[in-house]
């Protein structure tokens, strides 16, 4: 499942951008890959993350894997329920699951990233 | 490597099992969820796909004694219709393999292996009888399942032929399911209660299929390995291996005293072991990992962690792992290294679970 409202990175993140934030989060195709969510280390709030670069940390039940910045920008808003129930990344991943909002995102790297066709047309192309 | 298949893999499929291999096999990981697999386990019936396990046949010659020579467990002491948990050990303490025998008659076993292990068990064994002494390695014609947890007995009281009050726990009887003969075990790996069930490879879908039907829900090795992990029962090639002297993995209810055994020297010396297997509680729901090491409050390495998952029952990271022994005192703090950050544990009594039903009457859940 894919949300026609976002766009995605190859690494399996998705934005969507609501008026000035940029709001992220891992994609259904992530959450059915990793299995039951059992922690989030969320980034800190007013820190600069990168495009590209390891920005929080997911874990399951069998395993710790990494979240990449999709696009640069400040940390503005963390969705803190994630600490106490990361289930809600299984359950919701396009919206109660986000993990964090960006303001004065870089508008520049929206163009690098993957509408909801051509992120199908990779998940179809990784199977 | 060719990754075999078990009979129930088709099965697996028609219920969407995410599969991966596992000791040569391809088995179900998960089918919906780990933790709802887990917790169905707890609370209701589960059913794990164990076809791939070994199993041989030891009979005749001097089987008795044999078995004595090769196992850690008193084989002398089992009566016939128990069956008992066992370590087989090299000539320096190390494991082998771990196992459990059954006594079918006075000189008559049914041996139940891992099945990694299973080819070196065989010639390990194999090499060590006595001259009239037979075995037969039977996995191949031979099938199991495990239907697991407190809605377990109902339903094996339902598919059994014959009666399965009398059931106690480790006690083994030969039933019938739909006329053909089956063995069941009130054994298991998830700490409650339940049953393995070993039959013919054609009957074993059908079976399977049945207890589906009856309400249990299939589960996968990863809510096995969360299941054993709360109870501290160890996985070979985790906990138990050929370097580590079986007498660390603290599983002494296992390991007679007044007997000779391969390995017995090294494994009763007491000035041999350094380490002790320690449960440790993550002060989290962030988990370590096997190969993590563990370090005192200094910072100085005392041990490595051999198995380390979020436990679904306390809502926190648990692991086990060898640790200096003098470090192994329940409500000790050490330090995790991880891939990522240091982690804070305290050393636990065992197992992490306390509520498991495994040692229950079976008359409680029927």
């Amino acid at each position: 499942m894919v949300s026609e409202e976002c766009l995605y990175t190859k690494t399996h993140e998705w934005v969507r951008i609501e008026g000035e934030l940029a709001v992220v989060g891992i994609t259904d195709h992530a959450q059915r890959a990793l299995g039951d969510i059992t922690f989030i280390e969320l980034p800190q709030l007013h820190v600069e993350v990168e495009r590209g670069k390891e920005c929080a940390t997911i874990e399951s039940v069998k395993a710790a894997s990494d979240i990449y910045a999709p696009i640069s920008g400040e940390v503005f808003e963390v969705n803190a329920s994630l600490e106490g129930a990361p289930e809600k990344i299984n359950h919701d991943p396009y919206g109660e699951g986000w993990i964090f909002k960006l303001k004065d995102y870089n508008r520049n790297h929206l163009s690098s990233l993957l509408n909801a066709s051509a992120y199908e047309a990779f998940l179809e192309s990784e199977a | 490597m060719d990754v075999k298949k078990t009979v129930l893999y088709d099965d697996h499929l028609a219920n969407s099992a995410k599969m991966a291999p596992f000791a040569g096999f391809l088995l179900p990981i998960q089918y919906q969820s780990i933790i709802a697999e887990h917790n169905a386990t707890r609370k209701a019936a589960t059913l794990f796909d164990t076809c791939h396990m070994g199993e041989f046949r030891i009979h005749h010659g001097d089987a008795l004694s044999d078995l004595e020579k090769l196992l850690t467990c008193s084989i002398r002491t089992l009566e016939v219709g128990r069956c008992r948990y066992g370590l087989m050990c090299n000539p320096r303490g190390g494991v082998i393999d771990d196992q459990i025998i059954y006594r079918v008659g006075e000189n008559d076993f049914f041996m139940v292996v891992n099945a990694a292990t299973r080819q070196d068990d065989y010639i390990w064994i194999g090499s060590r009888l006595s001259k009239n002494t037979r075995i037969e390695d039977i996995s191949d014609e031979t099938a199991k399942i495990d239907l697991q947890g407190p809605g377990s007995p109902k339903i094996m009281r339902k598919l059994m032929d014959r009666p399965i009050d009398g059931m106690r726990y480790f006690d083994f009887a030969y039933n019938q399911y739909q006329g053909t003969r089956v063995l069941t075990s009130r054994t298991g790996y998830t700490g409650e209660v339940g049953f393995e069930i070993y039959c013919d490879t054609d009957l074993v879908s059908k079976l399977w299929n049945d207890c589906l039907d009856l309400g249990a829900k299939p589960a996968g090795l990863g809510a096995r390995d969360t299941l054993r992990l709360e109870m501290c029962l160890p996985l070979y090639g985790h906990e138990l291996s050929g370097d580590r002297n079986a007498a660390e993995s603290n599983l002494t209810y296992c390991i007679a005293r007044d007997k000779p055994f391969i390995g017995s020297p090294a494994v009763l010396d007491e000035s041999v072991r350094r380490f002790s297997l320690a449960a440790i509680v993550l002060e989290s729901r962030r988990a370590a990992r096997a190969r993590d090491l563990v370090l005192d409050e200094a910072g100085v390495e005392v041990g490595v962690i051999t198995s380390g998952s979020f436990s679904p029952s306390l809502g926190k990271g648990i692991a086990l792992g060898y640790v200096l022994a003098r470090y192994n005192q329940p409500g000790a703090t050490l330090k995790i290294k991880t891939e990522r950050q240091e982690l804070t544990g305290t050393v636990s009594d065992m197992p992490f679970y306390k509520h498991a039903t495994g040692r229950k009457r079976l008359d409680e859940f029927l």
